[in-house]
């Protein structure tokens, strides 16, 4: 009980403010507070994502069949690279960015400006990462199709390689076109049609007789999987992938789709659960969205220290409070690099 | 403010190097996910991912002690920071992935099919 212990001489100062009990000034530990509270909301988004993961833990997509470009390599299998990738260039930011504290400590003026300009540079080149990440998550690869029952099935020839529903999708002569609000009633309208018809992919489908069908659940080996006519007999050897159908059982279940997905959006996602679409969405984009303003705010702050405004206040601590900001937003993404892509 | 205008540049490099390395191993151990760790589990998640989770611990603490420098802060500050999060997010996890897990077994052995 020390603290309450006050002598007439120290009463004043202990109330008066201009105190530090820990030894940090208001404005840093507002920004920790802030971060405190942020990183709850992320783990609460990263906890729902487990919850709903955990949920459907028997259909859930497998990251590295969902991330698998790199730019410039095109057909090419090149899994968690280009995460990877991100992921140097937001610590190498950060790396800059810590090293542009310890130059305001030091108060060199220009060795701030230049490593918090590598510090924009770095999160800039992030942000458009994540922006081709998105396209190619939204545009989607290989094209799937969606059961009565809500389900996906996705499309493997006889060695168990993916295909494409363009590599076997018929053209029929049907001629299905957009609702829009200027050809039909006013008030009703569609979203985009996907490329082919269901039809058209089960004509493609009853064409190509070394095509199957893999549906979403992860094979485990287990004698009633093993007693399972359905399953095809050899492209299910390993465990920990998608299951593949017999040849007959593809056929029963393709009569069963009734749409076609191509992508994703927030309704449905060529890669599986259809929650999964959702939380990448949300989860990737709350934390570009920190990226972006944490290269706003550091652009701020880049300006006034070419202006000069910390060399007269004779001190940087607004480098480093913007410097825990952007040291949070690289925590952040370590963790949802390991929940998104590599667990 | 922190005490120390000494410059530190080559533990902020040291820890970069650290960081780097950790992911390497990160992008590897994810790309060719070795058997004898893929395959076998601990309390219900298999080894590999047990390591990528204690990686990523590793890692972020030495983000938050050398990059955010807690360890150059007073114990009282550092305490009141890392004490609620680990306590809160713990239990967060520990509620919601119990409880989906137990739903996964609600629809798995329920009368009602869901996956067609």
């Amino acid at each position: 009980m020390g603290a309450t212990v006050t002598t007439a001489k120290s009463e004043g100062k202990t109330w008066g403010g201009g105190n530090e009990p820990m030894n940090a000034s208001y404005g840093k530990l507002m920004m920790w507070f802030f971060i405190v509270s942020d990183a709850l909301t992320f783990s609460g988004f990263l906890a729902a994502y487990g919850f709903s993961r955990f949920k459907f833990i028997e259909t859930w997509p497998l990251p590295d069949e969902v991330f698998n470009h790199f730019p410039f390599m095109h057909g090419v299998n090149a899994p968690m690279y280009y995460v990877a990738l991100m992921t140097f260039i937001l610590i190498f930011s950060s790396v800059t960015m810590v090293l542009a504290v310890d130059a305001g400590h030091q108060m060199k003026k220009s060795k701030v400006a230049l490593y918090m300009f590598l510090t924009i540079i770095g999160g800039l080149i992030f942000v458009g990462s994540q922006a081709w990440e998105w396209k190619n998550f939204i545009k989607g690869e290989y094209g799937a199709v969606e059961t009565q029952g809500g389900s996906l099935l996705q499309f493997v020839d006889n060695t168990g390689k993916r295909v494409k529903l363009s590599d076997f999708a018929v053209n029929l002569p049907e001629d299905r076109v957009q609702d829009t609000r200027d050809k039909g009633i006013w008030f009703s309208s569609e979203g985009s049609l996907p490329t082919y018809s269901v039809a058209e992919v089960q004509a493609g489908f009853a064409a190509n007789p070394n095509l199957l069908i893999r549906t979403e659940v992860i094979y485990h080996p287990s004698d009633a999987t093993k007693a399972d006519k359905t399953l095809h007999p050899t492209l299910n050897s390993k465990p920990k992938h998608k299951t593949v159908l017999t040849r007959e059982a593809s056929e029963a279940m393709l009569k069963n789709a009734h749409y076609v997905v191509e992508g994703a959006n927030l309704v449905r996602n060529e890669y599986g659960s259809k929650l999964f679409a959702d939380f990448f969405f949300f989860i990737t984009g709350f934390h570009g969205f920190h990226v972006f303003s944490g290269v706003v705010i550091n652009i701020i702050i880049f300006f006034n220290v070419l202006l000069g405004t910390y060399e007269k206040r004779k001190n940087y601590e607004m480098v480093e409070k913007v410097g825990l900001y952007w040291h949070f937003v690289d925590l952040v993404w370590v963790f949802v690099f390991t929940f998104f892509y590599l667990v | 403010m922190s005490h120390d205008h000494v410059s530190n540049t080559k533990r902020i490099w040291n820890v970069f190097m650290l960081l780097s390395v950790v992911t390497i191993v990160e992008v590897v151990l994810g790309i060719f996910k070795p058997d004898a760790l893929y395959h076998n589990s601990f309390l219900a998640m298999n080894l590999l991912n047990w390591i990528f989770i204690l990686l990523t611990i590793y890692k972020a603490y030495y983000i938050v002690w050398a990059f955010m420098h807690l360890e150059g802060e007073k114990s009282s500050l550092r305490y009141s920071i890392v004490l609620p999060l680990v306590f809160l997010i713990l239990y967060i996890m520990f509620i919601f992935l119990i409880e989906g897990d137990y739903i996964y077994g609600i629809f798995k052995d329920s009368t009602i099919k869901w996956n067609f």
